[in-house]
């Protein structure tokens, strides 16, 4: 791979979806982007980089896709989601009394299962939820995953990862050697194309949002752009989780660690929790 | 440190098992049946039992009917681990008593998984 064309891929992957190759993760651009070429009818990589000056919209939205696609399971990391049941979920309950409903947002949702997890999770607490509407909208970058989340058809692999057996069994059904979601979950999430360096307002408001395992591929001023971003769209009592290897701190001061709440972050409207040098007053001018 | 019964009729299942359960840090101990498997429950309770469904002699659905009749025999974690990879045969191991259910083939991945959601780790 020459220098040059390593520069090139880099700058657009990062300005497209914020992704941040480095040189000694260059075997991912191997790995993920010798299919794409293949089905272009070019020989490998080195072709594909070659072609990239001239490449069509098309082709680099491709390129995109096939780089950001992550790999998603149900109940990914469990605590999170017993959080979110055992302290978000009641929170909520109580704070939108009056008004009954409140939104959740799976950002950067890949194949579906952290949204349909939220959703089975709901679903199990019918009983207290009656006559509330509660919105789950799962948003992605790739219009391949947001298919496949949409048709809420997993392998038996995938479903082995993070679903407890009984769950796989309430709201799941064979279908030849996949397993297909229950129709009533799948009618509880909403699916938006969506690139999360774009901004947000258009998606509406969240009072819960799921942003797990994506910060990680961004750098710090992205990832403190993003972070504003979904601050701007979130009420004042609004929750973020985060993934286990992500957090806010000397990133952002739009959020603050949640006490005892490993991976949840509050809105901080104040300003107040210790922002990191330079890299948050560069984008509070935004507001 | 947990210990895990691994009751498999085949030798090369146990193998991959035991490797697997060895790096969990689980004790293990082994049984080609469910005969065998109960004899060794009589004995010794496990924290847990990695259960496969068709073996000879005593199969595992009948040797988990058997595991919790027996005193204490509420004890171990039961998850099966099988071909059978339909409704009606997972739901028929969680009404015999099946803590979690693994349709092989499983890697270590699905094993840690499955095995932390039932508290084992």
């Amino acid at each position: 791979m020459r220098a040059e064309d390593f520069d090139l891929i880099a700058k657009i992957l990062k300005e497209r979806s914020g992704l941040i190759v480095t040189a000694d993760k260059s075997y991912l651009l191997e790995s993920r982007l010798t299919p794409v070429a293949r089905r272009r009818g070019m020989k490998g990589l080195d072709d594909l980089l070659g072609s990239l000056r001239a490449a069509s919209e098309d082709l680099l939205r491709e390129i995109t896709e096939a780089m950001t696609t992550n790999e998603s399971f149900f109940f990914r990391d469990i605590k999170p989601f017993e959080l979110f049941r055992t302290a978000a979920l009641p929170q909520m309950l109580q704070a939108r009394a009056a008004k009954k409903s409140f939104r959740i947002w799976s950002a950067a949702c890949s194949s579906g299962q952290e949204a349909y997890s939220l959703a089975m999770i709901l679903k199990e607490e019918a009983a207290r939820l009656a006559g509330w509407k509660i919105e789950i909208v799962g948003t992605d970058i790739s219009a391949e995953m947001l298919e496949k989340a949409k048709a809420g058809l997993y392998s038996q692999f995938e479903v082995q990862r993070g679903l407890p057996i009984q769950l796989l069994v309430k709201y799941f059904k064979k279908n030849n050697e996949m397993w297909q979601i229950d129709p009533s979950i799948r009618a509880m999430v909403q699916y938006r194309d969506f690139n999360l360096l774009g901004d947000p307002k258009s998606l509406g408001q969240f009072d819960i949002v799921f942003c797990r395992n994506v910060l990680i591929y961004f750098d710090q001023p992205t990832k403190a752009r993003v972070l504003d971003a979904i601050s701007r769209n979130m009420p004042d009592d609004g929750l973020l989780y985060l993934g286990g290897a992500e957090t806010v701190l000397g990133i952002s001061d739009r959020f603050r660690p949640v006490p005892d709440q490993r991976g949840v972050y509050a809105v901080n409207r104040g300003g107040n929790g210790a922002p990191a040098a330079g890299v948050a007053s560069l984008f509070s001018g935004g507001r | 440190m947990k210990s895990c019964l691994i009751v498999d009729d085949s030798k090369v299942i146990r193998m991959v098992a035991r490797k697997i359960l060895h790096e969990l840090n689980f004790s293990t101990q082994e049984a080609e049946d469910g005969q065998q498997a109960l004899d060794l429950c009589r004995k010794q309770m496990p924290d847990a039992v990695l259960l496969d469904w068709n073996m000879p002699i005593m199969n595992g659905i009948d040797f988990l009917r058997g595991l919790r009749k027996l005193p204490g025999g509420d004890h171990p974690v039961v998850v099966f681990c099988t071909t059978e990879n339909d409704i009606d045969h997972i739901q028929e191991a969680i009404t015999a008593g099946a803590n979690e259910y693994i349709m092989k083939p499983f890697d270590s991945e699905i094993l840690q998984a499955k095995f932390s959601q039932v508290g084992l780790l």
